[in-house]
Order: structure tokens, then C-alpha cells, then sequence
């Protein structure tokens, strides 16, 4: 068993890192053992269930399933990165208002796959949004309203960039 | 009301959605040793020898424990619930492959893992019971041959030197006289095979034990006090040095209320000198080692009159309980008496048996037994309908239970509102209607089914609820009710923000620590806002009545004229005369600068009232559970006969809850049981091949994704219940239950082929659409 190090200088949540690791532990397990970043479960350690997704250079990635040493040079961002204090992410807000968490355990990866979604896509369809989250496995919630917090941001999304547009004609 | 009934966000929403909630596999101690675990190799096989000793001299390794440390040693004695025939590690003999045969704490989990390779097991192979069926006959392989000398609770019947751990009994009324009687006898079997629960959040625990003796569990538990009293009777530990914490469940639907591998790490804790140690299962383990939900076999002879009125019935029941029955024992019971589903049937006759089996522990799952028998039973409803060339709806509403109505156990119903919930789907979806689909090789169809549930719990379980006032006017309330995702740390504190007048912000509430939190027998069984939630109220109107007294006193006013009132006490016919509660918090200064009374602590109890045991010959009894929750749901779905695939597309739910107290939240509740049915409708199916799971990953067991999800419409009917908490009854597990057989009715309705196996599976249904055609 390889007991070799390998630095890896990455961001993490916006922060510069720089981190020495053993190169078959997992990005998941790194994060989680040596960040204390908890927020990204591991519920199959196979890729399968999705609650250890993360942003890997804006892309929802399994962090299960991606080896610790392959986010050198790579901007990572969890869970714990998408909130400040107690200043939420819309997404956030979004599933506490509409009601699309009950246990807990599938949100954060959840959440991660709307962002990236979001973030490629700013008013995406249902349809799209069902595709996005279709890694992301969930036991409580039979998923609508996991659904519809999304899409309520997606929504607002829509009515922002309508309201610039209308805007951006008018000082034209 | 303020806050009963109004849709408030959930109290555990931030930390959820931030991801900082920390559930027992983030918790991370000093000094935490690895736990891996040995799982036997065999289904049922004597254990000849275990050689522990290349492992116990493996660095890193600090102790090791197999079931030869239990054997004869008064450490390690049978435990359960019901029945107590369970052990922690395999004891002499392995009766589940799988089952933990020895374990090791170690430095790193990685070094447990090759400690355990290390440890060599004989075995000599004994004949396995991969049936029920097969395992009740007299000749089977005993999988517990000192069944005789096992505790149970006296409400059940084992049959001593059989693999027989239950055999209950129902008998009502003169089933013969009722089947002579009939115009048409009819004659079903159904199957329904085990599913796992499949929480996102596996098993995880942490043990530590202290110099002093003292030894504190940290687990993902949905009943901290039911785990703390297995784990006593199991270790010999006091109760008071024994401490169970259960910080957050990542979902239980069942699996998480008995006790796991908290009894793996206990005493492996007892020999690491005050190491925390520590075991988390992996999805694997969670499909073999935690719960599964017991497989049915269902045997049902009904005879009907001409007009659809079921005059007897006659069930058989048998259930794959798997190695242990502790908890599965009041499954069996719990289907049995509820075995003529909502209807009212006068002459009855049920055997419900549970069977020990070498699979793995079958145990507690959303529904307690009514997803399973209900799968026939409603499907056995429209077939009785089509027979006649009844109405299925109509069929329904001639049999339904009602006002005034006898249940299958004998007990008068008061109040039902089941009708009232058919109507309501019937008038949301039109059944006479069928869609046509704009697909050629899709089919579209509809079908219903009528569901209901009690609580299954002993007669007189207990909770309790303490609400501490702070001198600023907010609270502490503390409960041992668990919210796995149910919503039942919002619903709580509604209910005290209700009672106590001041705002849910204000009321912060604590759960789940044995040493800290008061008394709650179990979060199961769709119990928490109706028992936890009475006591609750109770301690709110306890600490209210307090505030009152000293108000009394302080204001010069009657108590009977005051009245509790956004942070203040007020008089009710001067509303502008009142002081803030927190003047009153630590007790009341008088004038003269003395004080009374201290701080306003409120203290509920609750046991539901009246319920008495059954009688144990007939199962019949006047006030057997503490109330049924009644509903009905219809759905719509569409077939591929090409495939045999069925698409759910919409669902219509309606159900008597009694008093909503958070819409947003049991509409979530109801949305995520209606998905999990179709889950266990259409796919799920936990593969036992000769004593061997098959399919333990979610590569191979598939769970509904969001794609899977169908339109919902959720209704609720609100009929008080009398003794609950501003009238609510139950939600959690009925809402499931419906599913299956209204999804198998509609195949019905759609092509005219009858699946009586669950799941259906495209294959089944294909089989079934050729099996059609050929004849």
C-alpha cells in the first residue's frame, strides 16, 4: 500500500488550499475527513444515489467517485460554500420555503446538482430539471417539491432577465 | 388558531439546507477507532470455530470480539421487543448469511477491514429454510430450536419447536354460516415479496464507554428510549449509566426503530479503554443487516352476496419474518386484525403467521403490514366487482366502514370518514372515464383503492414533553420524539406555539437524548403528533397554567379571566390589562421583594386512553387501538403492451387526518408515500436467492427517481379525533399503503390482466398480457 503523498493546490469554496493526500482516498473522503466539510454524505460510496455531490469546476460531480488528487487545480465547491453565515443561497431558501426537504440527507448533493443546473441554465424546464436530479436519489419527498423549489428560482430567474431586457430596450 | 394548521416552515430547515445538521457519520471524537464487521459466509450453518488470532495481531487492531465472547456469559443476553430472540453477533450458529459472526476495532477502518479478512470461521452447513411456506411445516429445520424458553410479551403466540414465532388468530361471527350464505365465493392467492427501505442515510453509530462505567451511544435511532432499554437488558448496564443520543436521522421509514449494530460496537466499546468506537454500514450492509420488509403470501376466500356485500371472509397469512422476530411478531398481528381491510365484514376467520426463515431480519417498514395485505385486498374487491358486474366504486361505498359501524375486530367506530375520502377522489377523478392515450401501443386506465391504519403499539405506551420559559418570554421544549424527515419538530413546537401564544421562533425544541430529553416509547407507528403531540400540549397547558396562577396574584384578576395572548397574559374582558410572560418566567417577585413559585418549568404525560388488550382466543376486543386513519386513493396510469412497462401518471389522494396542522408539510408527507408505493408497486424487490441477497446496492435495487413521480392532488378531510391534539390523528405510513393495489387495479382497468405478484414489474406484465392472449 502506497503511503506516498501528493500535494494538490485546489480551490476550495472560494479559498485557496493546498493539501497533501495518500492518492486512492477519495475526494469525498477528503473533504469530509480532512476539511470537516460534512455536508456531502456518502449513501452508496458507488455514484448511484448522488448525496455526495459537489460543484467540480461548476459540473455536479460524485465526490464518491472522484479521487482526491484529481482536484488539483481545480475550483470545488460543497454545500458549506454556497451559504455565508446565515446569508443563503436562492436555491436554499428556496427548498426551506417550499417545503423540499424532510430528513436532510439527500439535500445538500440535491441542492449542488440545481446549482449547477442553474448555473448552466437559468430557466430551465421541468423536464430539465427532473433530468438534472435524476442522480440524486431521495426517499422522503417523492420529489415534487424538490421540483418545484427549483423551479420557483428558475422562475425568478426568467422574470429577472425579462424585467432587464424590457429595461435594456427602454435606454435603447 | 395562530399556528395550528398554518403552513410554517420546517424548524430544521436551515441546517438541513446548509448542509451543517451533523448526523452521526459526520460526528467526529478524538481517539475514534473503526469498526469492520465479519458477516457470516453461510445462511444456516453451526459455527465450529473462530481463530481470531491473526487478526488480534495485526497492528493497529485493539479488540476483537465474536459470539464465543457472549456464549454462556450472562453479557449477552437475548433481546427484543416483542419476543426476545435476538442476538448481536451469530451465537453458536449463523441462522442469516450475512449475520455478524465477529468484529474488530481498530486504528483505521482500513486496518479493520484487513483485521477481519484475517479471522478464519468453520462452519458445518445445515439445512436452510428459504420459504415460509415451506419453513411452518412440522418437519422444516429448526432455526431457533429454544424458542420454548424465550421472553415474549403476552400478546403473542409461538408455537415452541416450530419455526413458527407467531400464530395469530381472528375469529369473528360463523365464517361457514357466512360462506353458505353467499352468493358467490371467490378464491385469491397474493404475493408480496421483501423490500428494503432504503433511507439515504445507512446505519451509523458510536459507542464510549467511561471509567466510571458510564457508556454513551451516539445512533441514528428513531426510538433513543426503546434502544436504550434492548442495550440495558443485552449489556447488563444500568439505565441511568447508559445514554443513547440520536443528533439527526438521515430517514427511517422503520429501519432505524429497533436496535442494529449499536449492539456490534457496545462491546467492542467495553474493551478499548474509553475509545470512542465507531460503525457506519455501508449501502451493502444496509440492504442485508439493518431491516427488510417481511414478504407475504396471502391466501383469501371471500363470499359475497349478489349485491356486493362481503358477508365472510377467510385469510391466510403467512409472512417471512427472516432470522429474528423481535419486532416483526406485531407485523403479523398487526395484518392480521386489520385482515378485512376497511370494510365492515360480520363473519371473519384469520390466521396470520409469522415464520422464522434463514433470510435476513424482516422488521418494522412504513405501513406495519397494511401495504402488504391490502395489495389483495383491494385487488380481491374488484375482481368480486367484476364477477358481479358491480360498480367498483359503488362495491366500496356498500362495504365501507361507517359511523356506527363493527371493524374486523369487533370494536364500534364513532366516527369514519371514509366514504367522505372516495368521494372526494371519485369527484376529483372521473372513473367512468378512460383516457385514451396518443400512443399507439400505450394504454391508459384507473383504478382505486380504500386503505386504513392504526397504530400498532401495546395498549399503553407512554410519552412525555417538558417546555422550560425563558426569562426573555421564549423555550425550550424537550421531546424524545424523533423528526426523521416526518416534519415532527415543526409540528411540535406549532402545537406549543399554540398553546404557550408566542410565536414559533420563540420555541426552540430539543430531542432525542436519554439523559436529557424525557421519556417517548417510540417514534413509530404514525404516533408522534397524536401521542408526543398530547404530551406536548399537555406541558404547554401545565406551564400556562402556572403563568395563570402567578398572573392571578400579580394582576388581581381571576384565572378564569385570563387567558395566554401573544407573549402576554391577558384579561379576556379587559384586553388591554396584561403583562409579558417573561416577567413571570423565574417565578414572582411581590411587592416587598420576595418571590414564589420559580421558574415555569411545564411537565405533560400522555398514554392513549382506554385501550385494552384484545381477547387472546378470537383477536376481538371493544377498544383494541387508539384509532384508524381512513383513505382512499385513485390513480391513473398508462401501459406500454408492447413492453409492460406502467407509467403511474396521476395520483388523487384523500385522507381523514382529523386536524391538519401543517398543510404544506403533510402534503410532503403524503407526496413522498404515494412515490415510495410506486416504487414498491412497480420495481421494488429485494432478490433472496438460496438464503443469498442478490441485489444489495442501488445498482441492482432501483428506487424511484424523479422521473418516476407522478401529478399529485393531496386532499385531506378533517373529522376530529376526539382525544388527539387539536383533533389530529395520523399520516406517515397509510399514505403509502395505497399505491400497489390501486396501481394494480388500474392495470386491471387498462388491458384486463390481473398481476396478483408484487412488484409489476414490465417482465410480469408482459408475461401476463401473453398469458392473456394465449388463452
Amino acid at each position: 500500500m502506497s503511503k506516498v503523498k501528493h500535494r494538490i493546490n485546489f480551490t476550495l469554496n472560494y479559498e485557496e488550499a493546498e493539501h497533501y493526500i495518500e492518492p486512492n482516498v477519495t475526494l469525498l473522503t477528503m473533504l469530509r475527513e480532512d476539511f470537516d466539510l460534512t455536508g456531502a454524505k456518502e449513501g452508496c460510496g458507488a455514484g448511484e444515489c448522488g448525496a455526495c455531490t459537489i460543484l467540480f469546476n461548476n459540473k455536479a460531480v460524485n465526490a464518491c467517485l472522484v479521487l482526491a488528487v484529481e482536484a488539483d487545480r481545480a475550483e470545488i465547491i460543497t454545500i458549506e460554500g454556497l451559504s455565508n453565515g446565515q446569508e443563503l443561497d436562492e436555491l436554499q431558501e428556496s427548498f426551506i420555503d417550499n417545503a423540499a426537504l424532510q430528513c436532510g440527507y439527500c439535500t445538500p448533493g440535491m441542492i449542488i446538482s440545481a446549482k449547477a443546473l442553474l448555473n448552466r441554465n437559468s430557466s430551465p424546464t421541468e423536464n430539465e430539471i427532473k433530468e438534472a436530479i435524476s442522480g440524486n436519489l431521495c426517499r422522503c419527498t417523492g420529489y415534487k417539491k424538490i421540483v418545484e423549489a427549483i423551479s420557483s428560482v428558475a422562475k425568478k430567474h426568467r422574470g429577472n432577465s425579462v424585467e432587464g431586457a424590457e429595461k435594456g430596450g427602454e435606454e435603447e | 388558531m395562530k399556528y395550528v394548521g398554518k403552513s410554517l416552515k420546517r424548524v430544521d430547515g436551515i441546517k438541513k439546507a446548509t448542509g451543517t445538521l451533523k448526523y452521526v457519520d459526520d460526528m467526529k471524537f478524538s481517539r475514534t477507532l473503526h469498526v469492520a464487521v465479519k458477516g457470516s459466509a453461510h445462511a444456516h450453518a453451526k459455527i465450529i470455530s473462530i481463530d481470531v488470532e491473526k487478526a488480534k495481531n495485526l497492528k493497529g487492531v485493539k479488540a476483537v470480539i465474536t459470539g464465543r465472547d457472549f456464549s454462556g456469559n450472562s453479557c449477552c443476553k437475548r433481546v427484543g421487543l416483542y419476543l426476545e430472540d435476538k442476538t448481536f453477533l451469530a451465537v453458536e450458529k449463523t441462522i442469516y448469511k450475512g449475520e455478524a459472526v465477529a468484529a474488530v476495532a481498530a486504528e483505521t477502518k482500513k486496518i479493520a477491514e484487513e483485521a477481519v479478512k484475517l479471522i478464519e470461521v468453520k462452519y458445518e452447513e445445515l439445512p436452510k429454510v428459504t420459504s415460509a411456506r415451506k419453513g411452518m411445516k412440522k418437519n422444516a429445520p429448526l432455526i431457533h430450536p429454544n424458542l420454548a424458553n424465550y421472553k415474549y410479551a403476552p400478546i403473542f403466540f409461538p408455537k415452541p419447536n416450530t419455526n413458527i414465532s407467531n400464530h395469530f388468530k381472528l375469529r369473528k361471527g360463523d365464517v361457514e354460516k357466512g360462506f353458505e350464505e353467499s352468493d358467490l365465493i371467490i378464491e385469491n392467492e397474493f404475493y408480496v415479496p421483501p423490500i428494503q427501505h432504503a433511507p439515504i442515510e445507512n446505519h451509523s453509530a458510536i459507542a464510549k464507554m467511561d471509567s466510571d462505567g458510564s457508556l454513551t451511544v451516539w445512533a441514528s435511532c428513531q426510538s433513543p428510549y426503546a434502544v436504550r432499554r434492548a442495550l440495558s437488558v443485552a449489556f447488563d448496564i444500568p439505565l441511568n449509566k447508559l445514554r443513547v443520543i440520536s443528533p439527526a436521522i438521515g430517514g427511517g421509514f422503520g429501519s432505524k426503530a429497533g436496535t442494529t449494530l449499536e449492539g456490534i460496537i457496545i462491546p467492542l466499546a467495553m474493551r478499548t479503554n474509553g475509545r470512542p468506537v465507531k460503525l457506519t454500514y455501508t449501502r451493502e450492509d444496509e440492504f442485508v443487516n439493518s431491516f427488510i420488509r417481511q414478504a407475504l403470501f396471502a391466501k383469501m376466500k371471500t363470499g359475497v352476496r349478489k349485491d356486493g356485500k362481503i358477508l365472510a371472509m377467510k385469510n391466510e397469512f403467512i409472512w417471512d419474518g427472516g432470522a429474528f422476530t423481535e419486532y416483526g411478531v406485531n407485523i403479523v398481528k398487526a395484518g392480521g386484525y386489520a385482515s378485512t381491510g376497511p370494510y365492515e365484514v360480520e363473519n371473519v376467520w384469520t390466521d396470520s403467521i409469522c415464520v422464522y426463515t434463514n433470510h435476513p431480519v424482516a422488521g418494522p417498514y412504513r405501513g406495519f403490514g397494511m401495504s402488504e395485505i391490502q395489495f389483495g385486498i383491494e385487488q380481491n374487491l374488484d375482481m368480486i366487482a367484476d364477477e358481479l358486474g358491480i360498480d367498483k366504486i359503488e362495491i366500496r361505498r356498500l362495504n365501507a366502514l361507517k359511523a356506527g359501524s363493527h371493524t374486523s375486530m369487533g370494536e364500534k367506530l364513532d366516527m369514519c370518514g371514509l366514504v367522505e375520502c372516495l368521494d372526494i377522489v371519485v369527484g376529483e377523478m372521473d372513473f367512468s372515464k378512460r383516457e385514451k392515450s396518443s400512443k399507439p401501443n400505450k394504454v391508459r386506465g384507473k383504478g382505486v383503492a380504500c386503505v386504513f391504519k392504526a397504530p400498532s403499539m401495546p395498549t399503553n405506551v407512554a410519552s412525555s414533553a417538558i417546555v422550560k420559559l425563558n426569562e426573555d418570554g421564549t423555550a425550550h421544549l424537550l421531546v424524545t420524539a424523533q423528526d426523521m424527515g416526518q416534519g415532527s419538530d415543526t409540528i411540535l413546537v406549532q402545537i406549543a406555539a399554540e398553546v404557550l401564544s408566542i410565536h414559533p421562533d420563540k420555541i426552540t425544541i430539543k430531542t432525542g437524548d436519554t439523559d436529557h430529553t424525557p421519556y417517548e416509547w417510540q417514534t413509530v407507528a404514525s404516533r408522534t403528533t397524536y401521542c408526543a403531540g398530547n404530551s406536548v400540549k399537555s406541558a404547554c397547558e401545565d406551564a400556562k397554567e402556572q403563568l395563570l396562577e402567578l398572573a392571578q396574584i400579580k394582576m388581581g384578576i381571576y384565572k378564569r379571566d385570563l387567558e395566554l395572548e401573544d407573549g402576554h397574559i391577558a384579561s379576556k374582558i379587559y384586553p388591554d390589562r396584561k403583562m409579558p410572560i417573561s416577567d413571570l418566567a423565574l417565578g414572582l417577585t411581590l411587592e416587598d421583594g420576595s418571590g414564589i413559585h420559580g421558574p415555569i418549568i411545564g411537565r405533560g404525560v400522555f398514554i392513549p386512553p382506554n385501550i385494552r388488550n384484545a381477547d387472546k382466543k378470537t383477536g376481538l376486543g371493544d377498544k383494541p387501538v387508539v384509532f384508524w386513519t381512513f383513505g382512499s386513493q385513485g390513480v391513473e396510469i398508462e401501459v406500454d403492451i408492447e413492453t409492460g412497462q406502467i407509467k403511474v401518471l396521476e395520483v388523487v389522494s384523500c385522507f381523514d387526518v382529523g386536524k391538519v396542522i401543517n398543510p404544506q408539510l403533510i402534503e410532503g408527507q403524503v407526496e413522498g408515500g404515494i412515490v415510495q408505493g410506486i416504487g414498491s408497486a412497480l420495481f421494488e424487490e429485494l432478490i433472496i436467492k438460496d438464503g443469498e441477497v442478490k441485489n444489495d446496492s442501488f445498482v441492482d435495487y432501483k428506487i424511484p427517481t424523479a422521473d418516476d413521480m407522478p401529478k399529485m392532488t393531496i386532499k385531506f378531510v378533517e373529522n376530529p379525533e376526539e382525544t388527539g391534539p387539536f383533533g389530529a390523528r395520523a399520516i406517515a405510513e397509510v399514505c403509502m399503503v395505497a399505491a400497489a393495489p390501486a396501481i394494480a387495479n388500474a392495470l386491471h382497468d387498462a388491458i384486463g390482466v390481473r398481476v396478483k405478484t408484487m412488484p409489476l414489474t414490465a417482465e410480469r406484465v408482459l408475461k401476463a398480457i401473453r398469458e392473456k392472449k394465449s388463452n
